[in-house]
């Protein structure tokens, strides 16, 4: 209980949160233990000792150990991508200051789709270091907008104005997206087989073009983290504290952006990932974003991964994208959230 | 005696006053709403002349009562016939839905679009189409009952102390985020062959509609639409805040459940025929009140600018670029902006 009212009194405590360690150790030991069974579980089911050959024997070349090889590189991106939307969400979040606020919801993954649809039919591109930057930008500039019209008026951005403007705006980008693919059908196959929000197809290749971003990112989130702190007290107090308001919100939502744009241009739109984790990590330890960011990059690297290898067995023998996953069981906290609300606080 | 006299004419003149305005504004009811229907008319004679080849009006008419035209006879009575009147029921299915829902909650945004009754429709409707292969009377029923279960759900996820039509948003776009996923993962697991025609349905067109498929959608509408005149009286005053609506001797449960079970009704076998034609329930209300003005109960109105819409814009669709679209992308592309429109006059009005 005692969490709970650290996060209520919004008071950025100097010392550890009580159950950091106990959380961070469980933490890695989910962390390693959803690695091992994302590389031993699939839609196909593969023997041990060619788990064993596929890791540690190179010479082996069968295709039970090449099948495991493929799920290395999965794995890994999987990690990276989760990593970056947990806390690129957690970014989010404490730059709005609102609890709602996810890539997803604030519909900046339907921006980034339509960038890069445009790149696609109307610039001829055709890989994801070629429009990796694209989504990028329709993932900046659809959270401005979105973040606009959420903060009109008295209250600011409340969280039903700011749901509703990323619903609307979603609706919006998503008819656009229809309309662009519908009359190129090569475009259109090229689109599906990036749009279905799947971390299957990560290679090494895209692990590698992750890799600067996800680091400038995280980094960013890790520097920015105590002045993020003394925002949460409100604008007044944080200037009061020495904090550029300003500044911090825009380097820290250009973090989180640069977060969800890559992973969204590399995977495909997944969401909910940084409500989720967010959410899991400040009931465990409590809001002090110093904790809660490397936290909830740990986190939403677990239920990335975790609901990947369930989007692997319950879909086999196919796959059930990961997007698909997340949004059934990231959804759910929405719900709760809203039911837990005060009347005066939506 | 002296005292009273001008006080009596006070009354008199503001009495005359408020009967003109009355009359003024029944005028004016009177005249957009025989205007709409003509328009809707006219469009629906569009619909059965223009194609890929255009017939005159006369034979389009003597092809509809049964006289046999080479060629105009299968172009218009199996493939125009049918789509126009998908449309025009479907249209004025989700226009008088929509409205319903609205005025209910007092806020345009409260729409089977925006709050997951028509995703949980479409998940049904799918559910059947893919996986149980059912035939249309199975598919209309489960997306009926798909719909109502998801009304029912949201209502007593969002009951809370406090009855918050923020709150029921929230949790309706929550529930809505979960459907679509239920509804890719339905996609994922159905046989290739059925997925062009899910996605096709899913982004709600009037394509192939057939006559067979027509009687559920035409049955529900006739009955239900005067059920919703009936109750619409009351929902009039349910406008006016549920105090007075129970001081005025309206009772606001049994009205307002049996509103929204017809209301559902109504919009759960329109996607279950057409599938959802996004954003037409949302804006028909708002067009309609724009147009006929305040004060008065615009549920006709609402259901013809539904009509007008739907099929304007399948027309749009069928031949104002080189590719077809289907009618749920031009409704998309319309109504999305009038939503962010909408959104933003309400944040600086401090609505929401």
């Amino acid at each position: 209980m005692s969490n709970v009212t650290v996060s209520n009194g919004r008071r950025p405590s100097p010392h550890i949160p009580k159950h950091f360690y106990t959380v961070l150790i469980v933490s890695l030991i989910l962390l390693g233990t959803s690695i091992l069974a994302s590389l031993a579980f699939g839609s196909r089911s593969v023997p041990f000792h060619d788990l064993i050959d596929g890791l540690f024997r190179p010479e082996v070349d069968t295709y039970e150990a090449n099948i495991i090889r493929k799920r290395i590189s999965r794995t890994v991106f999987s990690l990276f991508c989760g990593a970056a939307l947990g806390v690129s969400g957690s970014l989010m979040q404490a730059v709005t200051r609102n609890p709602i606020a996810d890539p997803s919801i604030l519909g900046v993954n339907t921006g980034a789709s339509l960038f890069v649809v445009c790149g696609m039919a109307f610039f001829g591109m055709t890989t994801a270091s070629q429009y990796i930057w694209l989504a990028m930008l329709g993932a900046g500039l659809t959270s401005i907008f979105v973040f606009g019209i959420g903060s009109l008026g008295r209250g600011g951005a409340t969280p039903i104005k700011l749901v509703l403007a990323g619903a609307a705006t979603s609706a919006a980008l998503s008819s656009l997206v229809t309309a662009i693919l519908i009359p190129r059908s090569h475009v259109m196959d090229q689109f599906r087989f990036w749009q279905v929000g799947s971390v299957g197809a990560g290679t090494w290749g895209s692990v590698t073009t992750f890799i600067p971003f996800l680091l400038v990112g995280l980094l960013i989130g890790f520097l920015t983290s105590p002045a993020l702190n003394a925002l949460a007290l409100g604008d007044e107090a944080a200037k009061g504290l020495g904090v550029k308001t300003g500044t911090l919100r825009l380097i820290a939502a250009l973090a989180g952006v640069v977060l969800c744009g890559a992973a969204t241009a590399l995977a495909g739109p997944i969401g909910f990932i940084g409500l989720l984790a967010t959410h899991l990590v400040r009931l465990l330890v409590g809001a002090d974003l110093r904790f809660v960011i490397p936290l909830s990059a740990v986190a939403g690297a677990v239920i990335l991964t975790v609901s990947d290898i369930a989007g692997r067995l319950i879909g086999s023998p196919g796959e059930l994208e990961v997007g698909v996953v997340t949004a059934f069981v990231g959804a759910p906290i929405l719900i709760i959230l809203a039911m837990r609300a005060k009347v005066r606080s939506l | 005696m002296t005292m009273t006299t001008p006080h009596l004419d006070n009354v008199s003149s503001s009495v005359a006053f408020i009967h003109a305005g009355r009359r003024h504004r029944q005028r004016r009811w009177m005249l957009i709403t025989g205007t709409m229907a003509l328009l809707a008319a006219a469009l629906c004679c569009a619909m059965l002349i223009l194609g890929n080849t255009i017939y005159p009006l006369d034979q389009v008419l003597r092809a509809l009562f049964g006289e046999q035209i080479k060629g105009v006879s299968f172009a218009v009575s199996t493939l125009r016939l049918p789509r126009m009147l998908a449309g025009l029921f479907a249209g004025f299915a989700f226009g008088i839905a929509g409205y319903t829902f609205q005025t209910l909650l007092r806020n345009p945004l409260a729409n089977p679009n925006v709050i997951g009754i028509t995703s949980g429709s479409s998940a049904a409707a799918v559910f059947c189409l893919t996986v149980l292969q059912a035939g249309n009377a199975f598919t209309s029923v489960a997306a009926v009952v798909a719909g109502l279960l998801t009304v029912v759900v949201i209502y007593i996820l969002s009951r809370g102390k406090i009855f918050s039509i923020g709150r029921l948003i929230l949790i309706g776009i929550g529930i809505q985020a979960m459907l679509d996923a239920v509804i890719s993962y339905l996609l994922l697991i159905s046989s290739e062959k059925d997925v062009p025609t899910a996605i096709q349905w899913l982004s709600g067109s009037l394509n192939g509609s057939k006559m067979n498929e027509l009687p559920p959608l035409v049955l529900i509408v006739l009955i239900f639409t005067p059920i919703l005149m009936i109750l619409g009286k009351h929902l009039h005053v349910l406008e006016l805040g549920e105090q007075s609506a129970s001081s005025l001797g309206v009772s606001t449960d049994k009205t307002r459940i049996a509103l929204i079970v017809a209301a559902v009704f109504i919009v759960a076998i329109a996607t279950a025929t057409t599938g959802p034609i996004a954003f037409v329930s949302f804006l028909a209300g708002p067009i309609a009140k724009r147009l006929v003005g305040n004060g008065s109960y615009n549920l006709i109105p609402a259901g013809l600018v539904g009509i007008n819409l739907v099929l304007a814009a399948d027309l749009v669709g069928q031949f104002a670029f080189v590719t077809r679209f289907p009618v749920g992308v031009i409704t998309g592309l319309l109504g999305a902006p009038y939503l962010i429109f909408l959104l933003i006059r309400m944040n600086r009005k401090g609505e929401l």
